[in-house]
């Protein structure tokens, strides 16, 4: 524990010196900093300012405009952050939370496990305000794209309809068929692979 | 059932064009409001936002929006957040979504639309444009140099 904490302390400590000059706070520029994902992943950005083109791929990364007219790389500090973010990262909207029901296969009906699932949905959706539900169905890979497309809409609209019936309002369901584009577990064509007869519930 | 499947093929191709709800207020505080078409509304938690309209909030407001592809937007005090554009294909995931913080704070958690294709998201500041690769950034556009 101690040594952690020493660890954090070096690092925060080397961070402040990598920002000695404070990125963001001048009043009369405009700047981007990359943040790390809540995955624990860092994505990327590709800034372009009068033609010249900079990608930033690192945590806390930034690209600031300077008076003089180019685009300044740097590194800034989550304190730094938060002294200048604060207000919007606390407006963030809660993160879409998903739900996986299974199918049996070529059909709208689903696992006996999917149905206890469903019962987790309602929490859910009364800790969102103004919650929209987003059912998209899925296939695998037996049968034509356009066949598998109909099959996913019509195992949204299924579970769609189970939806209303423990009390949601049916205005705030979107359906959609993904058919066999995003399989979870990737397959050559016509493999019945049953994780991927599903129907994902988003709650945002 | 026919009528139900009709409106459905209507709504498809409609979603791609202007004047459609693609985003909805989830968290608001302070005075925010909302410029559609040369009329000011004022924010809500619920509301819905089109392409077109320019988010904005006063000196104490925040505000936190959540696109249909599931990217979260929210701007601090001081902000002026227009949504260009936006068209989400919920089969195939391809998709634009432009929006320009003319000024203040914003935080973006990236959504589905630049998951599925990088640069298919794109945020300008008034001198510069932010190619999405993915996926949580921050923009800050302060007031001009007088």
């Amino acid at each position: 524990m101690m040594r952690a904490l020493g660890l954090a302390v070096v690092i925060a400590v080397l961070a402040a010196a990598c920002a000695a000059v404070p990125v963001l706070r001048a009043s009369h520029d405009e700047g981007v900093v990359l943040l790390p994902g809540r995955d624990g992943k860092v994505g990327a950005l590709v800034v372009t300012y009068a033609g010249q083109a900079q990608t930033l791929d690192a945590p806390y990364s930034t690209a600031r405009v300077q008076p003089e007219g180019h685009l300044a790389t740097g590194t800034t500090t989550p304190e730094e952050v938060r002294a200048v973010f604060g207000p919007a990262l606390d407006a963030q909207p809660l993160r879409p939370v998903t739900f996986v029901l299974y199918f049996l296969g070529n059909s709208e009906d689903f696992t006996p496990e999917s149905k206890a699932e469903m019962a987790k949905i309602l929490p859910e959706i009364a800790a969102h305000p103004a919650p929209e539900i987003v059912v998209v169905g899925h296939t695998d890979r037996v049968g034509s794209v356009p066949y598998n497309d109909a099959l996913s809409l019509r195992r949204a609209e299924r579970v769609r309809n189970e939806l209303v019936q423990i009390g949601i309002a049916r205005e705030s369901i979107l359906v959609a068929g993904r058919g066999e584009r995003e399989p979870l577990v990737p397959t050559e064509d016509e493999v019945a692979e049953p994780r991927n007869r599903r129907v994902e519930i988003t709650v945002r | 059932m026919r009528v139900a499947l009709l409106t459905g093929l209507l709504v498809a191709p409609v979603s791609l064009a202007a004047a459609e709800d693609v985003a909805q207020v989830k968290r608001l505080s302070g005075q925010v409001r909302v410029e559609r078409e040369r009329r000011t509304l004022p924010a809500v938690v619920g509301m819905k936002l089109q392409p077109g309209d320019v988010v904005v909030t006063g000196r104490d407001g925040a505000v936190g929006i959540t696109f249909h592809d599931d990217s979260l937007l929210s701007a601090g005090p001081d902000s002026a957040l227009a949504i260009d554009r936006f068209a989400f294909d919920t089969t195939t995931h391809d998709g634009r979504f432009e929006t320009t913080l003319q000024r203040g704070t914003l935080a973006v958690v990236s959504g589905k639309i630049a998951k599925h294709a990088p640069d298919a998201m794109r945020v300008r500041t008034p001198s510069t444009v932010l190619g999405v690769r993915g996926t949580e950034f921050l923009v800050r556009v302060g007031a001009p140099a007088q």
